[in-house]
């Protein structure tokens, strides 16, 4: 076989679905033995969130970004038909019955194939989110380590 | 055809069959033939791509009942 393909993806949203379209690329490429990097960045680091409160000091902002913001990928809205609320819990059903995997299970799947889960620290300083409240699995990078592997990378997607 | 594993992927929807195969065929020899059941739609077209780029042999492909099988032989 030739020598590694390379697929990276950034995950600006974080609407559920959208967040959903980018894991089931990422667990696919995989599969195609790529090497394969979800960079999450504003939004999109609510994907990597735990989903129980952690204590961290933080500033009156901060806290309110906090509390806002949805606490891991199960809490996301949706990009459409979200009706506040509703539309998630409805999709969650529809895909219940047509066997797709949740996202929470998606992004499970994506540590167990070495999916490489980069949070962009810069945008994590914006929205006030620390390092204790990401998945274990998350690494942490900025803009260059981005291009380092998008420059000679096959397949570049921005969700 | 014979084959020396057999991956049921029947009710798993996409990407999972191909996760799954990938995952089994990983644990094979060179030259030994997976056989993977399917019913994701999408798995027909997904089946010729993932072998063609992955260095692996589709030997053949049934469709009876709504059901795909793949035969795939494992490449280097």
């Amino acid at each position: 076989m030739s020598e590694q393909k390379k697929t990276n993806i950034i995950l600006f949203s974080g609407d559920y679905d959208k967040a959903m379209a980018a894991y089931i690329i990422a667990n696919g490429a995989a599969a195609y033995d790529h090497e394969v990097t979800i960079f999450h960045t504003f939004w999109g680091l609510n994907a990597l969130r735990k989903d129980e409160p952690i204590q961290v000091k933080k500033t009156l902002l901060e806290k309110m970004f906090g509390k806002i913001m949805p606490r891991g990928p199960e809490k996301m809205g949706l990009s459409n038909m979200n009706f506040a609320g509703i539309g998630p819990k409805l999709i969650k059903k529809i895909m219940k019955k047509h066997n797709a995997m949740p996202l929470i299970d998606l992004i499970e799947m994506a540590e167990e194939q070495d999916i490489n889960l980069v949070a962009c620290t810069m945008t994590m300083d914006l929205l006030g989110l620390n390092k204790a409240e990401l998945r274990e699995t998350s690494q942490y990078a900025g803009v260059a380590a981005y291009l380092a592997d998008a420059e000679d990378g096959g397949v570049n997607l921005f969700i | 055809m014979n084959a020396d594993k057999i991956l049921d992927a029947k009710g798993l929807a996409c990407p999972m069959p191909i996760v799954k195969t990938r995952k089994e065929m990983k644990t094979m020899n060179t030259g030994e033939i997976l056989e993977v059941q399917a019913t994701d739609k999408g798995a027909l077209k997904d089946f010729q791509a993932w072998a063609k780029s992955s260095g692996h042999e589709l030997l053949e492909t049934n469709e009876s009942n709504d059901i795909l099988t793949f035969h795939i032989k494992k490449g280097e």
